[in-house]
Order: C-alpha cells, then structure tokens, then sequence
C-alpha cells in the first residue's frame, strides 16, 4: 500500500473534487432472459478513487456502468451520487453532470473540436466567453496545443487525438464522476500506454471519481485504486486493491481471471519514486578522471555517473573504462538506461534488461540524476507488497450481491 | 421529311416566341409546384423516417410502401385524387408530394439507420435528449443521404408534376395537354416540345440548385 499512500500525499494540496456513488442492490432484467443481466449489485465507490470494473464479456460491466448515469435503466434498485439519490431523477439532467467517454471517444463528425467539447456547457447554459474558456483549458489539460487543433475536424485527429478530445468533452462542465467504457480500447498498445499515463496524470490533478470498465486485466492494475471482478451476472468475484487481488485472489476465478505472471504485474504498480534508491559518485565532463575513480574507490562503487551542468545524466562509465581515461568526456552516451520517477518498476526493469546493467539511472524534476535503481531493489519491492498485501485491510469499501454471499459461495 | 422538320423549326421559333409570357408564367409555376412540394416531402419523409429507423418492422414496412408506391402510375393516381379533392391545385400538389416523399423517406431511413450507434451513445451518454440527439446529432450525419435523396425525388416529381395539368393544376403540363388534345392541329407538336424541353431545364436548373443547397448544408466535418 505504500505506493498509493504516497501517491495519495503528494495529491494532498489537491483537493478531492469526485464524489462518492453507491449502487444499492442494483439489477436489471431484459425481457425474455431468465437470468438478470445484472443481479442486484451493491458497490461502493470512494470519492475521488478510480474503479475498475474488470470481467470476462457478457459479464454485466458495461451494463453496470451505464446504470451509474441510467443510460440503462434499473430494474431495480437506488443509485446515489454523493448524498443524492439519483434514481429516479430526470435521467438527462442526471447525464450532465456525469462524465461520459467510450471507446475511439464517440465524438460528432460533424462538429469542430471546440464545438463537441463546447456541448454540455452550452446545454447547462454557459455564455460563449466562459466556453471558450474552458475549451482551451481542456484542450491543454488532455495535451493538445488549443490553436492547433481547436477547429479541426474528428476524422482530421487520430485514434488516440480523439480519444483525448472525448475525455475533454467529459470534463468540460467539470463533473464530480467520469464513466469510462473501454475507452483504450481502440488504439494500438504504444498510443494506450500514453493515454493511460495521461488519465493517471489529469486525474493525479483533479481528484475525481472515476470508474472504468476494461476486459484488460493489466489495464485495471495499472489505473485502478480499486478492482471490481465480475463474473456472470455482475456477480463480484472480488473487490479490492489491485495489490490484494494480485497477491491475494478471493477464488479460482479471480486467479484464472489475472492470468499467469501476477508477481510481474505487481511491478506494474510501483513506481520508481516510492522504492530507496541507491547513491552514486557523480562527475561533470573535463573532472580529473583518476580524480573520480578514486572517489568511486572510496564509495565501494563500480562506476561513475557523469552529469552535465543541469545534472542531467550524460554516460555512466565504469571503474574500468575511468582507468583509460585521463578526463571525463563530454559525449552522452545513448546506451545510459535512464528512467524517470514516475516510470513503474516494470518500466525500470525493462530498461535494465534492454541495457543489460542490471541497474538503472533515476532522474527526476526536469530530468535531474537523483539515483540509481538496482535489480534487487526491485526484487525487494515485489517482496514487500506481497508481505504488506497479505496484511488485512480495514476501510475497504462495499461491494456484494444481494443474494447471500454464502449460498453464492455454495453455487460458485 | 426534310421540309416536316424544317417547317416544325420554324414553327417552334413562332410558337415560343409568340408565348413567351405564357411559358414563362408556366415554368415558374412548374418550378414553384416543385419546390413546394419538396419541402413539404422533405419535412414529412424525414419526419415519418424518424418515427420508424428505430424499428426494424417499420423500417421494412416503410421501404415495402415505398417500393410499391413507385409502381403505381401517376396519371392513374391523379385520377383517384379528383373524386375526393376535385380539380385544381390540391389534388396536384398531393399527387407530387405522394411520389416526392417515396425517394426521400426511403434515403432518410437508410441515412438514419446508419448513422453510428457509439456517436449516438455518447450523445445520450452526455445528456442529451432523445430530440436533441436526432436534431442536433443523427439528422446533421444523415443530412447528406438525405439530401441525395431530395435529389432523385425533384428529378423524378419534374415529370409528374406535368402529368398533375391533367387535373387543370399548375404548370408546364398545361401546354403539353393543349397539345395532345389538339393532335395533328397547328402547333400541337411545337406545345408539347416546348413543355418537355421546360421540364428538362427545369430539373437541371433545380437539381443544380439542390447540389448548391446541398453545399452550404452538408457540416464540413462529414463532407466528402
């Protein structure tokens, strides 16, 4: 849990601006299937938290998603938002004020960029100042420069440009909840990475609540706060932390759900910055090169990082190499493994494997060198989340069907 | 042979000239029994449209009428008219918007029913009405498969709106009925040539027209 403590701190000056949503015995029933699409989930969702709702298909997620803003309508069943109950207010109105995002984003063809994102605002009767306003602070908030494509057309944007114009068309009347229908779905893996690094940032900076169905398992680990497994009939499998779902499956079906190789995707959830990192002997290209071996030497340490005059890291010669030297060089050498802090260690660990150094080099604010991260560290750091995993876990929230979880139990 | 056609040149030179007036006021008349009737077909092809895309039986329902409705001659169903409306310009007017509604409301079923059910989820998913969505959302994707259709309607209506002078209604019609009536008498043929080339320049002028509209109408974003 340490990883998402500290990540929680650090958002400490930002406020949390989602609010908490609970589903209370929520079903839905087609006509002419026995059995309900949904069967009476209760789900509690923490403000300002991501939620993932992860589960094989026809497993009831979507529908359980589009019964938070009813674009399906409950059979039965409340829907509160914050302290509101939402169920049977006009389902519209209910809309607007929840964030809505599909997948390739479902944008109109027909219309600008600043005009799909303008939408919502216009419906709840913003004047055109205030739109254009929050036009271009969206357009900045999802990293696209508002001049450049203000006025360009959907079909002129690709997949993943499109994808971050419907986040901010979500966004634009700053709802407290987003809805998420597998909105990666559509782009290649290199786009998705990005765009999912982009939604851990905007919502590192807003703080809203945010649930998202997925089929990607790796996906829910990677965003989640929470995990919501689904089997058949949006039964849950298993509510929890990513952390306690991968060290810990409730069943057969959660363990069969994550796949094999869950102590790699453990690594997935760290991040550089929450791990110690170990110190180095630095020097600046023209030092004495005998001057720096014999610090490195002194420290025990098998090579010396050499930092420019930002402290950005240059190469990272070994004692060896120092010996044929008489100067430190001034070339950066492009085989450096470097890593940010905010890289996982799964990121970290691919670069030491690409390099083959078995460690790599962590830089932080404006790609300062700030240490070095070994390959035992990160064993270490898989050792300690499953130890800290297996821990029980007070706070967690709710989330059953309304059938006796024991009979359940039974028929499972 | 030679002398026939010369003689008819000459005579249609005459015929045309003697009338201008007469042809004019029956082209615009034409033209404006075209229009109108498109418009109103428009507004109800679009409208019954968006009563049935949703359904699969309607939507089969409509496309039957319309496939069928194209097979009924026109002259046959301005007969019909005149029992109920009399003669003048309604049973006209009804005639051409019946056949000016078939194209349209089957290219507004089609326009409609393909329009993407995800763009159409996240419009309702952001809160906007059932009306909102198909007036501001479905209607502008679907406006150019429309609009082709409006396209076929008003080459297809120029036609019968000709036939619709049979019931004393307005148009170019009138001179080709003065024709026929007096078959073989002298400028029987120049008033019927005349009317058909009337007809014919009317449907370029409009379909010009319509393809212009159909510019200035079509959102930038979902021209092709």
């Amino acid at each position: 849990m340490s990883d998402t403590a500290t990540a929680r701190s650090e958002g400490d000056e930002r406020t949390i601006t989602g609010k908490a949503i609970r589903l209370e015995g929520v079903t839905k029933r087609y006509p002419g299937q026995q059995r309900p699409a949904v069967d009476g989930v209760t789900l509690e969702i923490p403000a300002g938290q991501v939620v993932m709702l992860v589960g094989p298909s026809g497993c009831g997620k979507t529908t359980t998603l589009k019964m938070i803003n009813r674009l399906i309508e409950p059979t039965e069943g409340r829907i509160v938002l914050g302290e509101e109950d939402v169920t049977d207010i006009d389902g519209d109105d209910l809309r607007r004020r929840i964030g809505y995002v599909i997948q390739a984003g479902g944008l109109f063809p027909h219309m600008t960029v600043a005009q799909n994102i303008a939408i919502v605002p216009k419906m709840l009767g913003w004047d055109d100042a205030r739109v254009k306003e929050r036009t271009t602070e969206l357009l900045d908030l999802v990293s696209l420069d508002p001049d450049t494509y203000r006025d360009r057309y959907p079909k002129e944007l690709s997949g993943g440009q499109q994808q971050r114009v419907g986040v901010a068309r979500a966004l634009a009347a700053d709802p407290p909840v987003l809805l998420m229908d597998e909105p990666f779905g559509a782009v290649d893996p290199i786009t998705r990475q990005r765009l999912q690094d982009e939604l851990i940032r905007i919502q590192h900076e807003l703080r809203k609540t945010i649930v998202i169905v997925t089929h990607d398992f790796d996906e829910a680990v990677k965003l989640g706060d929470w995990i919501v497994v689904f089997r058949e009939g949006a039964h849950i499998a298993q509510y929890d932390t990513p952390e306690r779902i991968l060290a810990e499956p409730a069943d057969e079906f959660v363990e069969s759900f994550i796949g094999s190789g869950a102590g790699l995707k453990q690594l997935g959830l760290q991040r550089v910055r929450d791990v110690d990192l170990a110190e180095a002997v630095t020097a600046r290209p023209g030092d004495s090169a005998a001057d720096a071996l014999a610090r490195a030497e002194a420290a025990g340490h098998g090579h010396v990082v050499v930092v420019d005059e930002r402290d950005r890291p240059l190469s990272w010669p070994s004692r060896r190499a120092l010996q044929r030297m008489t100067s430190i060089p001034e070339a950066a050498d492009p085989k450096t493994p470097v890593v940010g802090s905010g890289a996982t260690l799964n990121d970290a660990l691919d670069e030491m494997l690409v390099s083959s150094a078995g460690a790599a080099l962590v830089t932080g604010h404006r790609g300062a060198f700030v240490g070095v991260i070994t390959v035992e560290v990160v064993m270490a750091a898989i050792s300690a989340v499953r130890a800290a995993a297996s821990d029980a876990m007070a706070g967690a929230p709710v989330g059953t069907n309304a059938s006796d979880p024991a009979a359940r139990g039974s028929d499972g | 042979m030679s002398y026939e056609t010369d003689g008819v040149g000459n005579n249609m030179g005459e015929f045309v000239t003697g009338r201008v007036g007469e042809i004019a006021f029956a082209s615009v008349q034409h033209l404006s029994l075209v229009a109108q009737s498109l418009v109103i077909a428009t507004v109800l092809g679009v409208g019954i449209a968006a009563l049935v895309y949703r359904n699969a039986t309607f939507s089969a329902v409509a496309n039957g009428v319309t496939a069928i409705g194209l097979t009924i001659p026109a002259f046959a169903l301005i007969g019909l008219m005149v029992a109920p409306l009399g003669f003048g310009v309604t049973p006209a007017v009804v005639v051409v918007v019946f056949y000016a509604v078939l194209p349209i409301l089957r290219n507004a079923v089609v326009g409609l029913a393909g329009v993407d059910q995800a763009v159409v989820e996240s419009a309702r998913g952001i809160g906007m009405s059932r009306f909102r969505t198909f007036w501001r959302v479905e209607l502008p994707i679907a406006w150019p498969v429309i609009l082709s259709g409006v396209r076929i309607s008003g080459q297809m209506v120029m036609g019968i709106a000709a036939v619709a002078a049979f019931v004393l209604g307005p148009g170019l019609g009138g001179l080709i009925f003065q024709g026929l009536s007096r078959m073989g008498g002298a400028g029987s043929i120049e008033s019927i040539v005349t009317a058909v080339v009337g007809v014919i320049v009317l449907a370029l002028v409009l379909d010009l027209a319509l393809l212009a509209i159909g510019r200035l109408t079509t959102p930038k974003g979902i021209r092709v």
